[in-house]
């Protein structure tokens, strides 16, 4: 674990691997330091913001270097399941790269259990990872300037989920009907780091 | 009658702002929120609101609303002409018109009055995170916006006697931030030895800076990580982008330094054309 500076009200946490920052990120939400206002994990990342009214970055480096990482903590978070319609424009495309029909790319991405890692890109977006670490699947190499809200996408070793319409590279595979993100719905987000999430074919494509 | 303004005008851009939605990064949510927190916290306790009240930001003037009840106002941050009510709360009477000029210094005017404007907040926040889409909308001309009842006595203040936003270059604390080693030796001196010039590319999400730039010394692909307001991001082209309220909650280019918090409340004045010096400092 490496203590990085990141100005006079945060801290960056860097660490080896994904696995890492969530059983840091699982510790920490679970007990958040006094005066953390904010705890945000990336791909090798965890932030900690303070309120330097209430805290100090020393101590709050303290609390961190204190705290126990959570490993087994996979199985903790909620369930989510995901209709999914696998007609993406890329299905053929990443069945191609990883050298399968179709079918058995959605038969695994069906299959696995994924978790949701961290957020970052938009409200309400989750990079999420897969159990069996069997994903590597390149992005487009040119980005859509459109993606429609709800499109089911991979990319390198995540999955995610449009949370509305935006500009993006990952490769399409399907598409849901349930809203990831949801203003009128409390909480908004159903993808929050450590749930976990299930894809399930329904067809219809 | 009821406790509320119609807008007659916006300026170039009029957003509602409170302190924004901490605690929400995790899920992609931005905290938003005032772009100079000082300024506008100074607003609300100028006239006995807490600090948690939505105000109104003002980017380069222009605004005019008419109050539609009796309403204590004051504006704070950049000092718009023949406003009457500049760091010194003031009565707007019922049918009367608060208009805002241009600034001569400064860029962001902030708007409070007594209760604060009650626009429906969301996630938690009156905040408009004009990056994310989130908050309200902004605001416009024909808008009637409601305003709170006061809840807190009124401070007895008659002025508070703060600077106004300087014209002339702005000189701010930088501290090292968490990629500086990824940056050659002589980059930490380029950034702190010569002003930079704020460009017109520039936006609540972040100032854009156009001086020397600064040489990478590690090439390879920073995995995105999260950073707060004051970063200093070195995007391919090696001149830095100054992250402020709006700023994305992640980022893949590498952060050289941090600007002092309290100090990106003076940024967050600055405006196209002038420059901004970075001091270091280590605390």
């Amino acid at each position: 674990m490496r203590i990085l500076p990141s100005g006079t009200t945060a801290l960056l946490v860097e660490l080896e691997a994904l696995d890492d920052v969530l059983a840091l990120y699982a510790a920490l939400a679970d007990q958040r330091p006094d005066g953390v206002v904010d705890v945000v994990p990336a791909a090798r990342t965890v932030l900690l913001v303070t309120d330097p009214a209430v805290t100090s970055l020393a101590a709050v480096e303290a609390a961190v270097r204190r705290t126990e990482p959570q490993r087994d903590r996979r199985d903790a978070g909620e369930v989510v399941e995901l209709p999914v319609v696998y007609d993406g424009e890329d299905l053929a495309d990443v069945a191609a790269l990883m050298e399968l029909q179709p079918a058995e790319v959605i038969r695994r991405h069906t299959g696995e259990e994924w978790t949701v890692a961290f957020g970052g890109f938009a409200p309400g977006f989750g990079y999420l990872t897969s159990t069996s670490g069997q994903w590597n699947v390149p992005r487009r190499s040119s980005p859509r300037t459109r993606v429609p809200a709800g499109s089911v996408a991979l990319a390198g070793e995540f999955s995610g989920v449009y949370p509305r319409e935006s500009p993006g590279g990952w490769q399409l595979i399907g598409r849901t009907e349930i809203a990831v993100f949801d203003l009128s719905r409390d909480p908004a987000a159903l993808l929050r780091p450590g749930n976990r999430v299930r894809f399930v074919d329904v067809g219809g494509a | 009658m009821t406790r509320a303004v119609t807008v007659l005008d916006t300026g170039p851009l009029t957003t509602v702002q409170d302190e924004g939605r901490p605690g929400q990064a995790a899920l992609g949510i931005g905290r938003s929120g005032a772009c100079d927190r000082a300024s506008a916290r100074l607003a609300n306790r100028l006239v006995g609101n807490g600090q948690e009240a939505a105000v109104l930001e003002v980017t380069f003037g222009g605004l005019a609303v008419r109050a539609h009840a009796d309403l204590v106002v004051v504006t704070t941050g950049a000092r718009c002409p023949a406003a009457f009510a500049h760091n010194a709360p003031a009565l707007l009477r019922a049918g009367a018109v608060l208009r805002l000029g241009m600034p001569a210094g400064g860029l962001r005017t902030y708007v409070a009055i007594r209760g604060g404007f009650a626009v429906a907040p969301v996630l938690g926040s009156r905040s408009t995170d004009v990056l994310s889409g989130l908050g309200p909308p902004v605001v416009q001309a024909g808008d009637v916006l409601p305003v709170g009842r006061p809840e807190l006595g009124m401070p007895g203040i008659d002025l508070a006697p703060v600077a106004d936003p300087g014209a002339g270059e702005l000189s701010v604390r930088v501290l090292p931030g968490p990629r500086r080693d990824w940056f050659a030796d002589t980059a930490w001196a380029t950034l702190t030895g010569q002003p930079y010039t704020v460009t017109s590319e520039s936006n609540r999400i972040g100032l854009r800076l156009d001086g020397p730039a600064l040489e990478r010394r590690r090439t390879d692909e920073l995995p995105s990580e999260g950073m707060v307001r004051g970063a200093l991001q070195i995007p391919p082209s090696g001149r830095p982008v100054l992250f402020l309220a709006d700023h994305p909650v992640t980022g893949g280019y590498p952060v050289v330094g941090y600007v002092a918090d309290d100090d990106v409340d003076l940024c967050a004045q600055l405006r196209p054309g002038q420059t901004v010096r970075f001091r270091h400092t280590t605390s």
